[in-house]
């Protein structure tokens, strides 16, 4: 059992810990008392559930007094109660927890998206290559078996920890903010998440991140942005990946960004290929771009602050 | 898929309205599902009871309360209601359109004993 939390579920472990991790949904919902024991370097950023807003001292309508009134005293009456409440909202909250943790630490956390095989951990080998000795980065992978992808990224030099989600078909915020946990993060740096591989379920999932990318491999098909619009959604950039491959294909990649950008409007739509590196330096650019702006916002504010305490001297 | 981690949530939050508000069976639990949030009904009904068996949740009904779905048209400006998430927009007929309501899924109430 987890001694962060006590959480235990059926699933998800995450390496390098000195106890297998596990987590669920519904087992983790009660029993939170803390004190965190760990010994890392960061407070734990999750808001556990005891700390969120709940509905207004949990407002009870009573709509059952009609025919229950007739049971006898004693006798179990049904009763109707008002819940209102987001079923992600445990999700959402641990989410905020995150995005919390990344500010403090100026930290710019991306969510990777993509099916399986899109290319994710392959640009990201190839992205940690070129950012190396300028700028820390980390890596999280998410995936339901193996440490395949991780050994690959530390192969590269760069710290990643392994998210082994078993059932499960994505990363929740809550895995997540044990992962930040045991890999700790340098000030300044960048987060990858490489979410599982899956068009559908991660979509629904906010980890914290300030940018959203998902990938789509040229070999997929025209027609994945409009099969899977939820995916595409939420986008920030969306990687069209393996564009060497096109030669070989009759994909029609014009069919495929006008999809996107229907279900996608405001994203950017990058084309990139690690093996020819076309687009590459686009999104570099874009990276330092999304770093730089993250760091004067963050700065501002908290220079912003410092006046605000001076000016109350 | 992810019906059944939303399903795990969902008991999750029936468990603490439970504690909160003193009861030990659920019998019917209604749930308002946006038409963008992107669940099959029919696999959250299934995830629901295999996911309920042994909690106080077990043989609880469960309903849907559908959300219609709106979404912001880039081409008019205007936010529309929508009844499927590709359709084009009712007022311009444009087609760039970002999904603004209908995304959630929330436990609504539940009878409870
Ligand atoms: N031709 C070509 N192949 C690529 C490119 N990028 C990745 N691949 C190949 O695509 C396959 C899958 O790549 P990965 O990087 O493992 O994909 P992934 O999205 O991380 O896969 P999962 O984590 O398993 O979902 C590998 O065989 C890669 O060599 C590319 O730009 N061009
Ligand atoms: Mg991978
Ligand atoms: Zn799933
Ligand atoms: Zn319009």
């Amino acid at each position: 059992m987890c001694t962060t939390c006590g959480c235990s579920g059926d699933g998800a472990t995450i390496e390098g810990g000195d106890h297998p991790h596990p987590h669920g949904g519904a087992e983790h919902a009660q029993g939170h008392s803390h004190g965190h024991a760990h010994d890392h370097p960061h407070e734990h950023p999750h808001q556990h559930e005891h700390e969120q807003p709940h509905p207004q001292g949990g407002a009870r309508l009573d709509y059952g007094g009609g025919p229950a009134r007739a049971h006898a005293p004693g006798l179990s009456q049904a009763r109707m109660v008002e819940i209102e409440r987001n079923i992600l909202s445990k999700n959402d909250a641990y989410a905020a927890g995150n995005r919390a943790c990344f500010a403090r630490d100026g930290l710019l956390a991306l969510n990777l998206l993509a099916g399986p095989g899109a290319g994710k951990t392959t640009l990201l080998v190839e992205t940690l290559k070129t950012l190396q000795g300028g700028i820390p980065c980390s890596v999280i992978e998410g995936d339901q078996q193996t440490s395949n992808d991780a050994d690959r990224i530390r192969a590269t030099g760069t710290p990643a920890i392994q998210v082994n989600t078993g059932k499960g078909c994505h990363l929740d915020a809550h895995m997540v903010g044990h992962a930040v946990e045991h890999l700790g993060v340098n000030m300044g740096g960048i987060l990858f998440i490489e979410n599982v591989g899956n068009l559908v379920c991660p979509a629904a999932f906010d980890l914290g991140e300030n940018k959203r990318v998902t990938l789509l491999s040229v070999t997929e098909g025209e027609d994945k942005p409009l099969k899977y619009p939820d995916i595409f959604e939420k986008a920030d950039m969306v990687l069209l990946t393996k564009t060497d491959l096109l030669p070989h294909l009759d994909v029609n990649v014009e069919d495929m960004e006008a999809n996107i950008r229907r279900v996608a409007p405001l994203a950017r739509i990058l084309h990139v290929s690690t093996r020819n590196a076309q687009g590459m330096p686009q999104w570099l650019d874009w990276l330092m771009a999304e770093r730089r702006g993250l760091l004067d916002a963050l700065a501002a504010q908290a220079q912003a602050r410092a006046d605000m305490l001076r000016a109350a001297e | 898929m992810h019906e059944m981690s939303l399903c795990e949530s969902l008991i999750g939050v029936i468990e603490e309205s439970a504690q909160k508000e003193g009861f030990t069976k659920v019998t019917r639990v209604r749930v308002e599902v946006g038409r963008f949030a992107g669940v099959e009904q029919s696999a959250m009904r299934f995830g629901f009871e295999v996911v309920a068996r042994g909690t106080l949740a077990q043989g609880a009904v469960l309903d849907f309360v559908d959300v219609p779905g709106s979404a912001w048209c880039f081409d008019c400006g205007r936010t529309v209601e929508l009844e499927n998430r590709l359709d084009p927009c009712p007022i311009c007929a444009g087609t760039r359109l970002q999904p603004s309501g209908g995304m959630e899924i929330r436990l609504k109430d539940m009878e409870v004993i």
